[in-house]
């Protein structure tokens, strides 16, 4: 079957809907998630929300929305506990972890279903997807992404330092509780796509390959969602194109290509940095006497001599062979 | 009378069910610079958490601008500079959004910027001398200067009250001497100063009144001290307020004076 063809089949385009949705909504929660320094809530939540799948096949209603349901009931849980601030974050965390995942696994098989039924849920299967899903997560998907950009300042504000939110006026419980809900939310909707064991992948990992490359918030943000994307069209692409010849799974493509993003940029990344701490200022004092003269000094230093640049006070020293050179009238003192 | 933007009855504080503030009175005037000094655990930041709201009183009475803190909403009124190792996050963010959220006290939910917004937060950073590093990341500068970004942040709103606690704590003095000039100009246009500071250093020719805490309460309260003073009261009373250089608690700085006399005879 050719490519275009492929295209064509009416699965397949659903599955690209879902994809491209679930590719923006993931990392735009994620970006305010790990702003908060909170990479596992994703995780947390996911395996919380396999007991809801679970409730959906006891009960015989739609797994999507009793999912919906108790992951955004775990949600405002974890957020709760760690507010309170009774139990370490990280502790609560792996207690809902915990007993998420035994108590879906425990509800399916009362219910009689196959460990297999829910694997589609805990690795996704995105090219079984009904219309009706494609509906619900398009929606879904298209209010966590405009909620995440219309309160953007508020959600930015809260995640950047609470208590001086706080003291702004914000009402900081209910934009963390509002997070939460939204990262619930991007679970479900990203549980067909890449599954719920895969989910926080897609929310965390573009938001870290984009903050190697961007130093500030909304580039950030930006970044993150069309790398999002990417990665989730482009995996299911791969996984559909390399079908014929072995059994690629989309969630783990997607994932996977998330991450080679990741491992691409992280060297960029690491040299940008260490570039910045380079020509960061020296906040010492600049020397009163100004007369320890680098003897013998014939380079010129300037804008391209090669010489990394640090502004220092009211000029700059040039960083030459473990000394810093300030320009001093006709030679350089060492600072 | 004017209206006290400030003022605390009778406050205390309890922190996990153990007394940290007891019988504290705390009266600021419309355009005082107030210093609030103590040693490490004296309790001086944790009134003005209390102050700003953060840490509830246990009892007493405080007033905002002469409204009950309950019924206080013109969160705008107030600028709070929290005590901070810097200004990043887990995210990458730039100074002049850092600076930008300061704005939010006085932005409408879902309208952008206007350009009085703008304007605002562009005074900010002009203030604290950090306009040319509006697009750096915040992470890229030194601590003295995220702490200014810090201090631009609570000016975007343009408040008339201001609680910053220890700003100076670990910043050497280049960055002290910009905060001196970013709070003159802050006084200069009439805004009421709460400072928090182990000591003043450039900032000392600035302060209209000493308020001492010492064991959870007010040990002294009145003429500026100097650094000297500050934190080593006698330790049997709240009442002395001599100078008392046997008692002076660590530094957090190093002195910011270095003169030809403080080097070492042996690098001579």
């Amino acid at each position: 079957m050719s490519t275009f063809e492929l295209l064509t089949l009416p699965f397949m385009q659903r599955a690209l809907l879902a994809a491209v949705f679930t590719g923006l909504a993931a990392p735009a929660v994620g970006t305010y998630i790990v702003q908060r320094r909170l990479a596992l809530m994703g995780d947390g939540i996911g395996h919380v929300a396999v007991t809801g799948v679970a409730l959906g096949l006891l009960t015989g209603a739609s797994p999507t929305w009793t999912a919906v349901g108790v992951a955004v009931i775990g949600a405002i849980l974890i957020e709760v506990i760690r507010e309170r601030g009774h139990t370490n974050g990280d502790v609560a965390l792996a207690l809902l972890f915990y007993g998420g995942l035994a108590g879906g696994v425990l509800i399916t098989g009362l219910a009689g279903q196959s460990a297999a039924r829910l694997q589609t849920y805990l690795f996704g299967s995105i090219t079984t997807i009904s219309v009706a899903d494609v509906v619900v997560t398009m929606v879904l998907a298209a209010v966590v992404v405009v909620v995440c950009l219309g309160l953007s300042p508020q959600l930015f504000a809260v995640a950047q330092d609470q208590e001086f939110a706080r003291v702004a006026g914000l009402n900081v419980r209910f934009y963390n509780i509002l997070v939460a809900v939204l990262a619930a939310v991007s679970v479900t909707v990203a549980m067909r796509t890449v599954g719920l064991l895969l989910v926080s992948a897609l929310m965390v990992v573009p938001v870290a390959t984009a903050q190697q490359l961007t130093r500030s918030f909304r580039t950030t943000l930006g970044a993150a969602m069309l790398l999002g994307l990417g990665a989730s069209v482009g995996g299911l692409l791969v996984s559909a194109f390399a079908s014929s010849r072995a059994d690629v799974a989309p969630g783990p493509s997607i994932v996977l290509l998330a991450l080679a993003g990741f491992v691409v940029t992280w060297p960029v990344g690491l040299w940008l940095r260490r570039r910045q701490h380079l020509t960061e200022p020296f906040d010492d004092e600049i020397p009163e006497d100004h007369h320890d003269v680098s003897e013998g000094h014939t380079h010129q230093h300037g804008a391209d001599c090669g010489h990394v640049a640090v502004p220092h006070g009211d000029h700059v020293d040039y960083l030459h062979d473990g000394h810093r050179h300030a320009a001093h009238g006709r030679h350089y003192d060492e600072h | 009378m004017p209206v006290a933007p400030v003022h605390l009855e009778d406050g205390a504080v309890a922190i996990g069910g153990r007394p940290v503030l007891r019988h504290v009175d705390l009266r600021v005037e419309a355009g005082e610079f107030v210093a609030l000094m103590g040693a490490n655990g004296s309790g001086k930041s944790t009134l003005v958490r209390a102050l700003v709201g953060l840490r509830p009183l246990t009892s007493g009475q405080l007033r905002l601008f002469d409204t009950d803190l309950e019924r206080f909403h013109s969160w705008a009124r107030v600028g709070y500079v929290p005590q901070r190792g810097g200004a990043a996050s887990g995210v990458p963010a730039s100074v002049w959004e850092v600076v930008a959220s300061g704005r939010l006290t006085r932005r409408r939910l879902l309208r952008p910027l206007r350009a009085a917004d703008r304007a605002a937060i562009r005074d900010a950073l002009e203030v604290v001398g950090l306009l040319d590093r509006a697009g750096d990341g915040v992470s890229q500068l030194s601590g003295g200067q995220q702490q200014r970004v810090l201090i631009a942040r609570a000016l975007a709103g343009e408040p008339e009250l201001f609680f910053l606690d220890e700003p100076t704590a670990g910043v050497d003095l280049a960055n002290q001497e910009a905060f001196a000039h970013a709070l003159s100009v802050l006084k200069s246009r009439g805004a009421t100063i709460v400072l928090v500071a182990h000591e003043l250093g450039p900032l000392a020719g600035l302060v209209d009144r000493s308020v001492v805490m010492r064991h959870g309460r007010v040990a002294y309260d009145g003429a500026p001290l100097g650094d000297h003073a500050s934190p080593g009261l006698a330790p049997d009373g709240g009442h002395a307020h001599h100078v008392d250089h046997l008692h002076r608690t660590r530094h957090d700085v190093a002195p910011p004076v270095t003169g030809p006399l403080d080097t070492r005879p042996e690098s001579r």
